[in-house]
């Protein structure tokens, strides 16, 4: 199978038994979609299960074009709230682990998609900014104070195990903090840091309209 | 199997052509397993850092489900070469 294009056989495997079909794609784009956090494992897991049991229409093509785990949980949640199913009786208690796990994370998912978005800069850290709870949260919480950052959203992760799982997912970055800039991922504490140092975080910042404490202090002293 | 720096180092060198690699356990200053590592690497070159850091995770994604705490380093070699002169 090559990246968004798939031949004949594998579009009527894909309406004979789309669970499969995902299984396999999935399982062919290992590498980028290794899963590196709860609900990546828990999917995997519970698609394995229910493989068998079963069958729903939906179009996985555009789906599997972006090819991200978000967007496939997505699509995945969304079938099993709107597709026809057959189970069987013993297996109703899957369906509704299954379906409850795809509601939340997608729920989740999508939370935090808004989250990311509703501000300029946004953190994902442990503890707040007047008390950070790890050594990595608090370098991001000073850097950003002493470029004049200081209205931010700010979300203690160690508050919610949802959140804190879901990050990950959603970033598709193993560690807390974590920084957003305008929606996007921009990295963890050792980039902050790397930036700051470089002065590539002033042009940044000021990419989004705000000016850095930095460059007035550097006025003051000339 | 747990995670050391000699598992560290040969993923990194075998996986992404790291021509350098420091691997430092920093456990000791944390409760769990915590690593700081210096990745030196020519197919850094041309990349932004947070696609190198993307390459280092994709590298150690098995390993990280076990660290708690991960700090990296990326440098092409020359850049490397600039910090030794310094």
């Amino acid at each position: 199978m090559t990246d968004g294009v798939f031949n004949q056989s594998e579009r009527r495997r894909q309406k004979r038994d789309p669970i499969a079909f995902i299984l396999e794609c999935l399982y062919s784009r290992g590498r980028s979609l290794r899963p590196v956090s709860y609900f990546g494992e828990a999917l995997w897991r519970l698609l394995r299960e229910v493989s068998n049991v079963f069958e729903t229409s939906f179009n996985l093509y555009q789906t599997l074009q972006t090819c991200t785990m978000n967007s496939i949980m997505r699509t995945a949640a969304r079938c099993l709230r709107s597709g026809a199913y057959r189970t069987a009786q013993n297996n109703g208690e899957l369906l509704s682990v299954w379906a409850r796990l795809m509601c939340s994370s997608s729920a989740v998912l999508k939370t935090l998609e808004e989250m990311v978005k509703k501000d300029k800069v946004v953190v994902f850290m442990k503890g707040t900014p007047a008390q950070p709870m790890c050594g990595f949260s608090k370098a991001v919480v000073q850097i950003l104070r002493m470029h004049g950052v200081d209205s931010y959203a700010a979300y203690n992760v160690l508050d919610d195990q949802d959140v804190r799982q879901g990050i990950k997912t959603f970033s598709n970055w193993p560690t807390i903090p974590q920084v957003f800039i305008n929606g996007e991922f921009f990295g963890g504490c050792d980039i902050l840091l790397q930036m700051h140092q470089s002065g590539d975080l002033v042009e940044e910042l000021q990419k989004l309209g705000i000016r850095s404490a930095l460059l007035d202090q550097e006025k003051e002293s000339k | 199997m747990s995670v050391t720096p000699d598992l560290i180092r040969e993923k990194l060198i075998a996986e992404i052509g790291a021509i350098h690699v420091d691997v430092e356990d920093t456990s000791p200053n944390r409760c769990a397993a915590s690593f700081k590592v210096l990745v030196v690497s020519p197919q850094f070159e041309g990349k932004p850092l947070l696609q190198r850091h993307r390459m280092v995770n994709n590298c150690l994604a098995e390993e990280l489900k076990e660290i708690h705490a991960f700090e990296q380093k990326t440098l092409t070699p020359e850049q490397w070469e600039k910090k030794k002169a310094q």
